[in-house]
């Protein structure tokens, strides 16, 4: 066997192997991308609920409270960006660090000052390759989320949202993650997590009637064990989301992986049959003229 | 009789209880708080102890919480409760 063809065997042969895998990753990520949505499902009325609670304390109650009014004596703004801990996802983790960069782009055209908060390993290595300081980072687990990493993220914001202007606090609480819309649709969002946005899901308090609501025991005591508990909520519905999104842009992106390997396998058989084919055009020519050569003496 | 109730029991990572209750009690941090329909509109913490509700069939659950928040609008029931480990002996 000729030296040409030998090579085309042996990347033929890593080109097989290489699809192996990329198939099986495709076939991990569609299995955990269900028990992900399912998640995703199951924690929805929880940060909804608690939205929901939440918004109507601020609009039925004249509380002022420090959360949810603007602070006017700090400029910096904690930007949490939810990336994956692994690759082979295709643009994922691209998509909602760009994101991440647009937002900071903004705010710092207001003359904010962007302080980085990160999660999965993907996001950390784009900062630290860039010597961007990080405030906070945490890795592992990016497509399967546990509650106790939403507790330890919403209470190192939380920390720093209440935190004193000198020892470092902060004015707002931004978020970017990928949104689940669909398997084949994830779009990276940036949302506000404090000081709150009028969500949705309340309707505005009418002029004629004003609901009165009773708090018990008191707005701002309502309002004081809720908000951490919420920052948790939507910081964990953050992660869940996250993670089913990387997991379809995994499970697309191997997809995708696989069908190229297809094509360079295919591409690599034919260069390596013409190889195989030449070789013995050229041997049976050289035994022609060799024989020719042999009778014409 | 009034009418029904729509109660949500949420826990963090799923829905505990859902559909139409007749009456709802729960341990709010002020002493155990009854919640008939056209209640006034409430929002109030819970502190540990056990929920209950009364379906229209007229049969009790109960949900042991930990701790969690009641919120109460227009016949709707909301309860967000962080579930106690029932299963911790």
């Amino acid at each position: 066997m000729g030296g040409q063809q030998r090579v085309y065997r042996q990347k033929i042969r890593s080109t097989q192997s290489l699809k192996k895998i990329f198939r099986a990753m495709e076939l991990i990520a569609a299995s955990r991308i269900g028990k992900a949505r399912a998640r995703v499902a199951a924690a929805t009325p929880y940060s909804q609920a608690i939205t929901r609670a939440i918004s109507a304390v601020s609009i039925h109650s004249d509380v002022d409270h420090p959360l949810t009014s603007k602070r006017t004596d700090t400029t910096k703004v904690a930007v949490l960006v939810v990336s994956a801990d692994r690759g082979m996802a295709g643009a994922y983790s691209a998509n909602a660090i760009r994101a991440a960069e647009r937002l900071r782009l903004n705010l710092e055209r207001d003359g904010k000052e962007v302080v980085q908060y990160v999660a999965g390993r993907r996001a950390v290595s784009y900062y630290s390759f860039r010597h961007r300081e990080l405030a906070g980072k945490w890795t592992g687990a990016s497509d399967s989320p546990v509650v106790e990493t939403a507790t330890e993220i919403a209470d190192a914001l939380y920390q720093a949202f209440t935190a004193a202007a000198e020892d470092g606090g902060v004015s707002e609480i931004q978020i970017v993650y990928t949104h689940f819309t669909s398997m084949v649709t994830q779009e990276p969002r940036v949302i506000r997590l404090l000081p709150l946005e009028i969500v949705e899901g309340v309707a505005e308090p009418g002029e004629d009637v004003e609901p009165l609501y009773e708090f018990e025991p008191s707005a701002e005591e309502v309002l004081d064990t809720l908000l951490p508990r919420y920052i948790q909520a939507r910081i964990y519905s953050c992660l869940l989301q996250s993670a089913a999104s990387e997991l379809a842009s995994r499970q697309r992106a191997m997809n995708t992986a696989v069908s190229n390997a297809e094509d360079i396998i295919r591409q690599y058989t034919r260069l390596a049959n013409t190889a195989r084919q030449s070789e013995i055009t050229q041997e049976i020519s050289e035994i022609v003229s060799g024989a020719d050569a042999l009778a014409a003496s | 009789m009034a009418g029904a109730l729509t109660v949500d029991i949420v826990g963090p990572d799923r829905i505990l209880w859902s559909g139409t209750a007749e009456r709802v009690i729960a341990p709010s941090v002020e002493g155990e708080i009854g919640l008939l329909a056209n209640h006034e509109p409430i929002l109030s913490l819970l502190r540990s102890g056990t929920v209950r509700v009364r379906g229209e069939s007229g049969d009790w659950s109960e949900f042991p919480i930990k701790s969690g928040f009641v919120s109460f609008d227009h016949n709707i029931v909301n309860i967000v409760a962080e579930p106690a480990d029932t299963h911790e002996d």
